[in-house]
């Protein structure tokens, strides 16, 4: 009794309350109402996100049959995916595109946020512009880039390469350059979104230092490798482990710039699963490859976590 | 020299200098910008082909917009906005709720339900396609099928866990004093909540506000599994049947987009300083 009035007394909201023991009511709806304020969203995450993770694990190990009725198959619908030539590409594909989305938009972003970094007005505009394609909807930006890809002389970027003595590109329609090509957006639209989380780590920078570093006559180059880039290590650290999680749910760009194609040169997990689960209807086998993902996503971030506590 | 910046640009004068950094901002500023702004002019010239697609176009004209009205963007524009208007406003109320728990309460399990909300952040609708597609349609225990209407698009969207942790992580750096002090002048909680510590929100509410609006624009997937007919297609997800059009070639198609791409700009725009904090402090928490 007295434990439980210990720790009601203890909270926040009570704190300036007279310390008489409440009745039995109060004391219930006090433990009621943080839950109350809860319910829409755990609610919400019930029916949107656990029920149909759970539902996931269930479909994955039968064969489902609408109207017919499910089946147990145990790891049938495991062994059937992995045994895809397909699934195999996808995965390959995932990384890829996940690792050189990754570390491009990384690189690009800390140059860029090197570059733009300062208080004028019109550093201030041009990074307002350059950051538009984050904020600019997938759909719209793999439309565009779907544009300006086009694979034929007079195509808005083999245009521009045709100045420089290049080209023309197959771009997208070739399986050659087409994973490269979808790469290439994630950069485009990730880098910007990396500049500004760079921008924000550079501010946090000791002044100090980089006067330190002026006094001792170290050049520019030697003070953003000593100074700056230590000083930005943990937002290397958040920026990796973020993106490469990110990186392995790409779906709509690949969705919409080429399907998979061309030859499944671009296949990636998801329009994998998308293909399989709503396409050809083999919804047990789709939902195997979901499970396989979502066990790799849960097995990076806890890695991730892991890590970063490490570090600390 | 002053050491304003890691990599000391803007201190080098001279005209020199000033040509390069008029170079370097251009050749970014055409990198980044110049597709979105060539989608821009596109849209409005008599553009029928991808090979004109130029920032600088001969002339202007209205007719893809005439047309590309006759193919309905305004009513997938009109859906957009219902989905973005509706989801929105749940989003934040959802989130505020929850948030008000989680940083003014101490209740036990709280943890874990911090835990589970980071839980649903690796949990996006395009992972969960394929048992989505068949939850939508029969939704356990209700019953009730959300495929094929507007609303199965707008109650997904209204739990975000990002919101939800930007919302607690602000409601914690309240003061507990204004909150007592209405308690004893005998506000009951939600008094507390809805007239004391919300209004104290504003900044927060910007960022979940700027976030939720361009996450909820962004939104592919669920549209995508959720409509069953043209009429409930939302503009990004429109654009891909708006494609190829015989007469018109890409017009119509950048019609859409630039339709799609505007109000996300605008509010980005409008409300910069609030994105950007929580570009800031979400990154920071992973």
């Amino acid at each position: 009794m007295t434990v439980t009035e210990a720790r009601t007394s203890r909270g926040p909201a009570t704190k300036g309350a007279p310390r008489t023991a409440p009745p039995v009511r109060t004391r219930l709806r006090r433990a009621a109402t943080p839950w109350l304020f809860l319910a829409p969203a755990l609610l919400l995450f019930l029916y949107f996100k656990f029920i149909p993770m759970a539902e996931a694990v269930r479909m994955s190990f039968q064969e489902v049959r609408p109207f017919l009725g499910n089946t147990y198959v145990g790891g049938a619908n495991y062994s059937e995916i992995a045994g895809k030539s397909d699934f195999g590409a996808a995965v390959w594909h995932t990384v890829v595109l996940a690792v050189a989305t990754t570390a491009g938009s990384i690189v690009l972003g800390m140059v860029l946020a090197l570059l733009l970094e300062g208080q004028t007005r019109s550093l201030w505009f041009i990074r307002s512009a350059i950051f538009l394609p984050v904020v600019t909807a997938m759909a719209v930006v793999a439309e565009v880039w779907r544009v300006m890809y086009y694979p034929a002389e007079g195509g808005a970027l083999n245009s521009v390469l045709s100045v420089i003595g290049l080209g023309p590109s197959e771009f997208l329609n070739s399986p050659d350059s087409s994973l490269a090509s979808i790469a290439f957006v994630g950069v485009w639209r990730g880098a910007p979104y990396d500049m500004m989380i760079f921008l924000a780590g550079l501010a946090g920078v000791d002044r100090v230092l980089y006067e330190a570093s002026a006094v001792d006559g170290a050049s520019r180059f030697r003070r953003i490798w000593h100074v700056t880039l230590p000083g930005l290590r943990p937002v290397f650290a958040i920026l990796l482990t973020l993106a490469a999680i990110r990186g392995l749910r790409i779906f709509t760009e690949v969705f919409l710039l080429t399907n998979g194609g061309p030859d499944g040169s671009t296949e990636v997990l998801l329009t994998l699963t998308y293909k399989l689960g709503l396409e050809r209807n083999e919804l047990g086998v789709a939902a195997a490859g979901t499970v396989l993902l979502f066990a790799i996503l849960l097995v990076l971030t806890v890695a991730s976590r892991v890590r970063r506590r490490g570090v600390r | 020299m002053r050491n304003d910046t890691a990599l000391g640009l803007q201190e080098a004068r001279g005209p020199w200098a000033r040509v390069l950094r008029f170079v370097l901002y251009t050749v970014l500023f055409a990198v980044f910008a110049g597709p979105l702004l060539a989608l821009m002019i596109g849209a409005f010239t008599p553009t029928v082909d991808p090979t004109q697609f130029t920032l600088f176009p001969d002339r202007l004209s209205l007719d893809n917009l005439e047309r590309a009205i006759d193919r309905n963007v305004l009513d997938y524009l009109l859906n957009s906005f219902l989905v973005v208007g509706g989801g929105l406003a749940l989003q934040v109320l959802v989130s505020v709720f929850a948030g008000y728990a989680l940083a003014r309460k101490r209740f036990r399990g709280s943890a874990v339900v911090l835990v589970l909300i980071l839980a649903t952040m690796m949990l996006p609708e395009e992972v969960l396609a394929v048992p989505l597609s068949v939850l939508l349609a029969d939704l356990p225990v209700l019953h009730i099928s959300l495929v094929g209407s507007l609303v199965g698009m707008i109650v997904p969207v209204a739990a975000w866990g990002f919101s939800i942790l930007v919302m607690t992580e602000f409601m914690k750096e309240i003061p507990t004093e204004l909150e007592e002090s209405a308690r004893l002048d005998g506000a009951g909680e939600f008094r507390v909540f809805w007239q004391v510590v919300l209004p104290l929100c504003r900044p927060a509410l910007g960022v979940i506000g700027i976030f939720g609006f361009t996450m909820i624009w962004d939104q592919y997937m669920l549209p995508l599994l959720v409509a069953t007919d043209p009429a409930q297609y939302t503009l990004p997800l429109a654009l891909r049947s708006l494609r190829s059009d015989d007469q018109v070639g890409i017009g119509v198609l950048l019609v859409g987009a630039f339709l799609a791409m505007l109000p996300s700009v605008l509010a980005f725009l409008a409300l910069q300083r609030s994105f950007i904090r929580g570009l800031t402090s979400g990154a920071v928490k992973g």
